[in-house]
């Protein structure tokens, strides 16, 4: 077996040192009543040219480009991923690293990390970002965590048009803490409703997400203010990083702390996970923010270095009063961030952005002359809510037929809005694929 | 570290089991942490104290001080409201490791209690303890 | 080989991203144009986005000569305790990028993703197999998160039951994300001590288990490198009293193969697939922390579940006793792939094989470096054993003076001042996968070192000096950090 290099002889002579017969004997300290009484119940082991034969055949029964034009988003974007990305994140020294606690031997992983926690705090417009989260929804559920540290308050507003399933994962990681959910409704134009926050008292954070879940733009600046007068922290969440190449970020429209999904920036989706939880804050919050963080120091000689720091706050010295209990982190994907947003650079991230919306705007255009109904008038990104129209049958199976999946229904997460889809585009599609899904739903 | 004939302690302030010290300056009582304490916890990088108008009872947890890889919790030694806390740690937590009784003190307070200082230990009595304790 | 491994070689100096690129540049082959330029109304366009324009080969130098700056599995040992840095084969890589997977949306028509759904499904039973649980669930991105979906899961029966619970008792000598986890979900922690074998004794629990403590939390084989030997008799106790056993399984790699967790009493537990199931820790993360819990608790995992009836495979939303979602998705998928394959390539008789191997390596070391280091507990250990600083004391040598002189001799210090309750604790963990050759030279390189410590201690105090930096100033940074540039 190719990853067990020991030999029969090397083992006899290593047991003759340990001073036992038998690998059996190492067990000893093991109860006969803990133990199995049969062999493992698994498959045989398969040779690496039958896993290869098994996997193939596995990952061909899945829907995914070319042979299928996806326009789904909610969360997990398609985005090219330029061939030198993947090519440096597949470097041995990266990837089979550890934690960089001994920092000497880290610097790689170090220096890159805290470019990722500097391009990510300019993008979103913050002041410090954190080394990474596990995705969008906890980094939310952390943001509002620690806004209740922060003020001491009990209560939470958050927008209905946040994630769904980001906002399940809140109510998951709040409800043992005795904290109070609050949801705030929406307005007819597809945006958060804070007219509810006046007669809303010892609030923590208003949390608000844009573009939210129907895809419209939402207006974060009025949101802060509303927050602030009503004293919580304003939390701005996102699923879709990219729209900040293009969009006036949380940071500059007075977010506090900024938690949500940072996937597209060069991270493939893999079936939902691993992703990148982004986590950003003012300054004057930097004690709270659960996380790792990389601080640049000096070494013995003055040479500039780099250093895991601020590990007070976190669970491996904290222990039970830690800002949190994260230890591994998904810090391989905040490297693919930085290489992507390396490789773009400020000027492609906001023309990637630019055509991204473009594209949104052809195919909103061309269905709804094709008949169907758009919903919500505010301005979107690269999603966007509509409905087939009506008495067009059976338009989403016809599609699907075609191998083109139109978007996800609305049904379970919006009843009211049962017939409705959330529609994404990006680079990755073409104006054909577009006409094709224009033309494709009624015939 | 220091050895225990090494270490600085003054007799012009009386000190807690915790290796907290406390002064009396006329109406108030100035406290901080001794020269046995910001020795065992080697550089300080953040001191965390409480605001000014907080009260606290003896022995209460009013403060904590962080080294790079530890967090120490500080017991008020005699209780009551604190009436100034010393904003230059802010900036140089390092002064508690340099100068613990002056320029490194944490709060001063308005005593509920003057008599709670008599339960406090002489700089002999601190000594023997540590002494003792080895 | 003779001579240290660690040696000095040409690598570069690299500046910040930011102090490098000009105007201009391009890194990134953008997608052709076919649509109308439609600008959004200016009020929505951001401020100028600070981040420099630089070319491929820029940014291809810059992340290579950082990697190399970089220790690794792929370069040498890291014999950590309590991590399993064991070899993450090549393979499970090649699996994971397949573009079926690779490229799939997690909210495809079930229809549309019967491969990844089936091979959840398939390796939600291998865990459960090589636990000995009933039910597991894959969705908590890391072992942390698995610790804190197992305490909602104790909360959630508790609840159930009508008895709320306060606080949970845990050992000495956890790890510092169980009480972290557990005062995530509002338990207060009661500490109890080790005895003078490093195992947990039924009378210390027994004291302090009563009717408003949920459970224990428990490590097995314990932080100390020693099977909790009265494991069961302890289960007992705790469910005497309705309370549960939790059990961190991060040192599962002692025991596949051999032990049967459900016999051990362990009612719920964690496994960290990025330890025991070799997927690689990439820098930190992302790892996996699936779930494995008794039958009679499953209707508490978080959803969604993966379903299979009549050779299809689905995901199961509506379980309405579940703690809730963990995560987004469905967790981390890519990762799941990797053990997936590690599992698939290795067979039942090459696990049992490899925990079997672990458990010789280390008590190889323990044996060929007693004397030379302080032996705290002389006894049979598991897949690590500890050592302590103390023959160094005279000489003013601590552990952290050894683990830095050891990067100059190419290996990875093991995890030094865990657990607590071994004053200067260095927990050597090497692994099935190191060999007897690579062992020796470890073995030959920490002798060297506690021979230097003697001689001329003050090599050990300025090391490292062959790394790319020496040792940094972590107070400065501490104290006046400078998180972004």
């Amino acid at each position: 077996m190719q990853y067990l290099p020991h030999t029969s002889d090397e083992i006899s002579g290593m047991l003759q040192v340990v001073g036992v017969d038998d690998l059996d004997d190492l067990f000893s300290t093991i109860p006969e009543d803990c133990r199995l009484n049969a062999g493992l119940n698994l498959p045989e082991a398969l040779t690496e040219w039958e896993l290869n034969d098994h996997m193939d055949a596995l990952s061909r029964n899945m829907a995914v480009s070319p042979e299928y034009r996806i326009f789904l988003g909610a969360g997990s974007y398609e985005h090219f991923i330029p061939a030198s990305v993947s090519h440096l994140l597949a470097r041995s020294e990266f990837v089979t690293s550890y934690t960089p606690y001994q920092p000497e031997m880290s610097q790689g992983t170090l220096q890159a990390i805290y470019e990722y926690q500097t391009l990510a705090a300019r993008l979103l417009g913050m002041d410090i970002a954190t080394a990474s989260h596990y995705d969008g929804a906890t980094a939310l559920a952390e943001a509002l965590l620690m806004a209740a540290r922060i003020t001491g308050q009990k209560r939470v507003a958050v927008s209905s048009l946040i994630h769904p399933l980001y906002r399940q994962v809140v109510k998951t990681y709040l409800r043992p803490t005795g904290l109070e959910v609050l949801e705030l409704g929406y307005l007819e134009n597809g945006t958060t409703d804070i007219t509810a926050l006046d007669d809303i008292d010892g609030l923590a954070a208003v949390a608000v997400q844009s573009p939210n879940f129907f895809g419209c733009i939402e207006n974060l600046q009025t949101v802060g203010e509303k927050a602030h007068e009503r004293e919580a922290l304003f939390i701005a969440s996102f699923t879709e990083a990219l729209a900040y190449g293009l969009l006036k970020s949380p940071g500059a429209q007075g977010a506090d702390i900024a938690g949500g999904e940072g996937q597209s920036l060069g991270i493939q989706r893999s079936f939902g996970g691993p992703a990148l939880g982004m986590l950003a804050s003012k300054k004057k919050f930097m004690r709270s923010l659960p996380g790792r963080l990389v601080g640049k120091t000096q070494d013995l000689e003055g040479n500039r270095g780099f250093v895991l720091t601020l590990a007070t706050r976190e669970q491996h010295i904290r222990r039970e009063k830690a800002t949190s209990n994260i230890c591994t982190n998904n810090s391989l994907c905040a490297l693919a961030a930085v290489m992507y947003m390396g490789s773009l650079g400020g000027t492609g991230i906001r023309e990637l952005a630019c055509l991204n919306r473009d594209k949104a705007e052809y195919l909103k255009k061309g269905l709804k002359e094709a008949g169907c109904m758009i919903p919500f008038d505010t301005p979107t990104f690269n999603e966007f809510v509509f409905s087939f129209p009506a008495g067009c049958k059976d338009a989403y199976s016809r599609l699907l037929k075609k191998r083109i999946v139109p978007g996800l229904s609305l049904d379970t997460y919006y009843p009211e809005l049962s017939g409705h889809y959330l529609l994404c585009v990006t680079e990755t599609k073409s104006v054909g694929d577009m006409d094709d899904l224009i033309r494709g739903f009624r015939s | 570290m220091k050895e225990i004939n090494e270490l600085n302690l003054p007799d012009n302030v009386r000190y807690t089991d915790d290796h907290e010290w406390a002064r009396p300056e006329g109406d108030k009582v100035r406290a901080g942490l001794d020269d046995y304490a910001q020795d065992q916890l080697g550089d300080i990088v953040f001191v965390e104290l409480p605001r000014v108008g907080d009260t606290f009872k003896r022995g209460e947890m009013f403060a904590t001080v962080e080294s790079v890889k530890a967090v120490c919790e500080c017991y008020l030694p005699i209780g009551g409201e604190i009436i100034a806390v010393n904003r230059a740690l802010e900036e140089s937590p390092e002064l508690v490791n340099k100068s613990p009784y002056e320029d490194g003190w944490f709060v001063d307070i308005r005593p509920r209690d003057p008599s709670e200082m008599e339960g406090l230990m002489t700089n002999k009595a601190c000594l023997e303890r540590l002494k003792g304790a080895k | 080989m003779k001579g240290s491994i660690g040696t000095t070689g040409l690598i570069m100096n690299e500046p910040l991203l930011w102090e490098k690129g000009r105007e201009g540049r391009c890194g990134f082959s953008l997608p052709r144009r076919d649509v109308e330029s439609v600008p959004p109304d200016r009020g929505l366009i951001r401020e100028e986005l600070d981040i420099s324009d630089l070319s491929e080969i820029d940014v291809v130098r810059h992340y290579t000569r950082l990697s190399q700056w970089n220790f690794s599995v792929d370069t040498g040992m890291y014999p950590l305790g309590s991590c399993t840095m064991k070899y993450s084969p090549k393979t499970n890589e090649r699996q994971a990028a397949r573009k079926g997977f690779a490229d799939a949306h997690p909210l495809l028509p079930p229809g549309l993703c019967q491969g990844a759904l089936k091979i959840m499904f398939e390796l939600q039973h291998y865990l459960a197999e090589i636990t000995g649980m009933d039910a597991v669930a894959l969705q908590p991105a890391a072992g942390a998160q698995g610790e804190l979906t197992g305490m909602l899961i104790i909360h959630a029966f508790h609840k159930m039951k009508g008895s709320q619970r306060s606080k949970i008792i845990v050992p000495d000598t956890a790890h510092g994300t169980n009480p972290a986890s557990a005062s995530l979900c509002g338990y207060h922690s009661v500490p109890v001590k080790s005895n003078e074998q490093g195992i947990l004794s039924v009378e210390s629990v027994a004291e302090v288990m009563d009717e408003d403590t949920a459970g224990i939390m428990i490590t097995n084989p314990n932080t100390l490198g020693f099977f909790e030997e009265n494991c069961r008799e302890i289960a007992k106790i705790v469910h005497a009293k309705g309370g549960l056993v939790y059990c961190d399984g991060a040192n599962m790699n002692a025991l596949m193969g051999t032990a049967h967790m459900g016999k051990i009493g362990v009612d719920v537990m964690h496994l960290n697939l990025h330890k025991t199931f070799s997927t690689p820790h990439g820098g930190g993360g992302p790892g996996s922390g699936p779930v494995c819990v008794r039958k009679e608790l499953e209707p508490f995992l978080p959803v969604p579940r993966v379903a299979e009836e009549r050779g299809r495979y689905f995901l199961l939303e509506d379980r309405p006793e579940s703690i809730g979602r963990v995560a987004a998705f469905h967790g981390n998928v890519g990762v799941m792939i990797k053990a997936y394959s590690y599992i698939r390539s290795m067979g039942p008789e090459n696990l049992k094989r490899a925990s079997r191997l672990a458990v010789l390596n280390a008590n190889y070391i323990k044996e060929s470096l007693k004397g030379y280091l302080h032996l705290p507990y002389d006894r049979p250990c598991m897949h690590e054993c500890i050592f302590s600083d103390e023959d160094q004391r005279a000489s003013k040598v601590t552990t952290l003076d050894m683990a830095k002189r050891l990067m100059d001799y190419g290996f990875h210090p093991p995890t030094v001042y865990f657990p607590l309750v071994v004053h200067g604790a260095i927990m050597i963990e090497p692994t099935e996968t190191e060999s007897k050759d690579d062992i020796d030279q470890f073995v030959e390189a920490f002798k060297a070192i506690v021979n230097e410590a003697k001689q001329d201690p003050d090599i050990l105090r300025n090391a490292p000096d062959k790394c790319k930096v020496r040792r940094l100033d972590e107070v400065a940074a501490a104290r006046r950090p400078c998180l972004t540039g």
